[in-house]
Parts: structure tokens; sequence; C-alpha cells
């Protein structure tokens, strides 16, 4: 069963355009509050979890195959104007784009794999090592994006304003954060140039781990090859 | 006054006074904690908090703090978040039993994860932003 979680404070109206889009024939939900990112300590989009039949996570938060393989232009692009880089894309050389897609087929593959034979699944200790981490500050950090998404959604965007940057502040690592806030502010902040220079100044850092499944290079993972049934 | 609390478990409007005093019927239907003689209880646990009653209201955000937890209010102290601490969000994630939660669909028709027990679930998440 395919769960499509809608992480946007403008709620149904905002995702209705993309889901209808999509024929999805799968559950698509709408999640204003972020109480899913709030939950399951998730830190950007797209993000998933795979749970069993009985209900636990077999593989906690992780990007499903996306790769950096444009973020490496993120720098050029921040240079562009909004309406320039409607024209010219993200940049993206054949490789590049090669290499996205690449990743998008091998997570798709690993996922049925996992839905036909139960493989890919990580024990409990594994999976527990691969738990988000959970500070008093991300705590704190939700509770204010939660109180800011309210007020802005109410009509007190100062006020809203002053908890998303506080929830910035105090969760930095939290994209989701930082890109609904802009979002927020103006539509088209999330995606605009500031992002663009944030995701330029990660250096190597990644923007989309990858995940620990096969083909996605040396992070083989740690697996229960027996899937512990 | 009336109030707004804003929890993981939704929204809820709520009669309060002087803050955050509520009474233990609402305090219950927020919270899911109860006023018992021997405390603030749930399920097995309960908080002896005597310093928290006030005229028949608990002071729920003194008490959500005692446990750990974040508490945070509005400018006019009439919205207020009750937060999960790291402490509740390790301990849920741990169990690697996958949190709850009920969401709407595009037609507003609510749906619970629990609902799909039984089945192997891929969650996953996106924004239009």
């Amino acid at each position: 069963m395919i769960v499509a979680v809608a992480e946007d404070s403008g709620g149904a109206e905002r995702a209705r355009p993309w889901i209808e889009a999509s024929h999805a024939e799968y559950l698509c939900l709408v999640d204003a509050e972020h109480r899913i990112s709030d939950l399951y300590g998730l830190v950007n989009v797209p993000q998933a979890v795979w749970i069993d039949e009985r209900g636990l996570i077999v593989r906690p938060p992780e990007n499903p195959g996306w790769t950096d393989d444009w973020r490496h232009n993120a720098g050029a692009l921040a240079e562009m104007s909004a309406e320039e880089r409607k024209t010219r894309g993200r940049l993206m050389t054949p490789e590049q784009a090669a290499a996205r897609d690449a990743g998008r087929l091998a997570y798709m593959d690993a996922l049925e794999d996992w839905v036909h034979t139960g493989r890919h699944e990580l024990a409990r200790d594994a999976a527990r090592r691969a738990l988000p981490a959970l500070t008093p500050e991300i705590a704190q950090a939700q509770a204010h994006f939660r109180l800011g998404v309210w007020l802005r959604c109410h009509g007190r965007a100062a006020e809203g304003d002053r908890h998303l940057a506080e929830a910035h502040r105090q969760h930095p690592e939290s994209w989701t954060i930082w890109r609904q806030s802009a979002e927020l502010a103006q539509a088209g902040g999330a995606s605009g140039t500031e992002f663009l220079k944030r995701m330029a100044a990660l250096g190597d850092k990644p923007y989309y781990p990858a995940p620990g499944l096969p083909g996605f290079g040396a992070q083989g993972g740690e697996e229960n090859p027996g899937s512990g049934r | 006054m009336t109030a707004t609390v804003l929890t993981q478990e939704g929204e809820f409007t709520v009669d309060a006074t002087d803050g955050l005093l509520l009474t233990p019927a609402e305090l219950q239907r927020v919270t899911g904690w109860s006023l018992k003689p021997e405390g603030l209880c749930r399920d097995e646990v309960c908080v002896p908090m005597p310093e928290a009653l006030h005229a028949g209201r608990v002071d729920v955000a003194a008490f959500w703090q005692r446990l750990g937890n974040p508490v945070l209010a509005d400018d006019s102290r009439t919205t207020w978040v009750l937060g999960a601490g790291a402490q509740a969000r390790r301990e849920a994630l741990d169990s690697l039993q996958a949190p709850e939660f009920e969401l709407p669909d595009l037609d507003g028709r609510p749906h619970r994860l629990s609902d799909l027990r039984g089945k192997k679930v891929f969650l996953a998440t996106w924004a239009s932003w």
C-alpha cells in the first residue's frame, strides 16, 4: 500500500493540482500541519518509511532514491533570474539526468523486492540505529514551527515568522522547516534564489543522502538477510 | 475565555482561565491525562503534582513542562502548543512501532495508519512547494 503525504501548510488546495495530475491510484493524504515530519523526525521531502504488516518500522526515514546530481548546478542557478531558471531547467547534463533516473529506478526495484520477498528490511537493532536524531532543540523547533504555521494561516504573519525563524534556528538541518517557512513568506520562496544559495553552500554534504540499498554505491546498508520473520 | 491548543493529535478549542488552566475533563480530552487522587495519570503512570491544581482546574502548561515537553504560547496567550519532548519522541520511535496518525484525503475523508494493518505500507512524503 502506497501512502503519499503532502507536507503542505497550504492544505488540500495547494496539493490538489499535483495529486489530480498524477492520476494516483494509491492513497494521497494532505498534512497541512506537517504531522508526519513531526512524528517520524523527517527533515526533507521526499522521505519515505517502510512499515510492515504488523505496523513496525522496518526501514526508518530515508531519501527514496533521489540523487544529488543536479545539486552541483545550484550555485549557477542561484545567479540566474527566476525567469531564466524556468527556461534553463536545472542545467542537467545527459549524464546527470541518467544518474538521477537510475537512482529512482534502483529504489523502485528495492521497494518491489521488499513487497514480494521481504528483502531489505533492517534488523531491529540496525533499524534503531538508523532512526533520526531527536534532541530537545528539535522538539522545541517542532513546537515553534507548529505555532508559526498556525499564526501565519490565521493572518498573523509577523508573529508567525518569529516562531518560524526560531524553529529554523533550533533545527537548522530541517530543510522542510526552512522551505515551508520560505514558501509561506513568499510564493516560490521554497525553491528561489535563497534556497539555491543554501543548497550550493552545502559543499560536500549531501542534500539527499543515499539510501543504504543496492545501486547506491558504497553505502551498502545494514540489511537483515533473513528478514527476521 | 476560549483558547486554542495545538498538540500532536490535533487542534482543540478549550475554555481556559489564567493562561492554560483547564478543567480535568478538558485536560483529559486534550492530552489523555486524567486527574485522580494520586495525581495526574495516564495508563499506568501517575505524576503527583498538587501545585498544579487551582480551584478545581489544572495548570496544564506547568504540568506539560514538568513532563519535559515543550510548551509555547502566542503573544496573547490564547493559542498554545503542547509539544512532545525529545525523550517522548525517542521512546516512541525506539519501539519501532510506526507512530499512529490520522490525515484527510483531498475530499476531507480521514484515514488512519492503523486501518492499513496487515499490509506493507510505503509511507512517502512530498510537497507542492
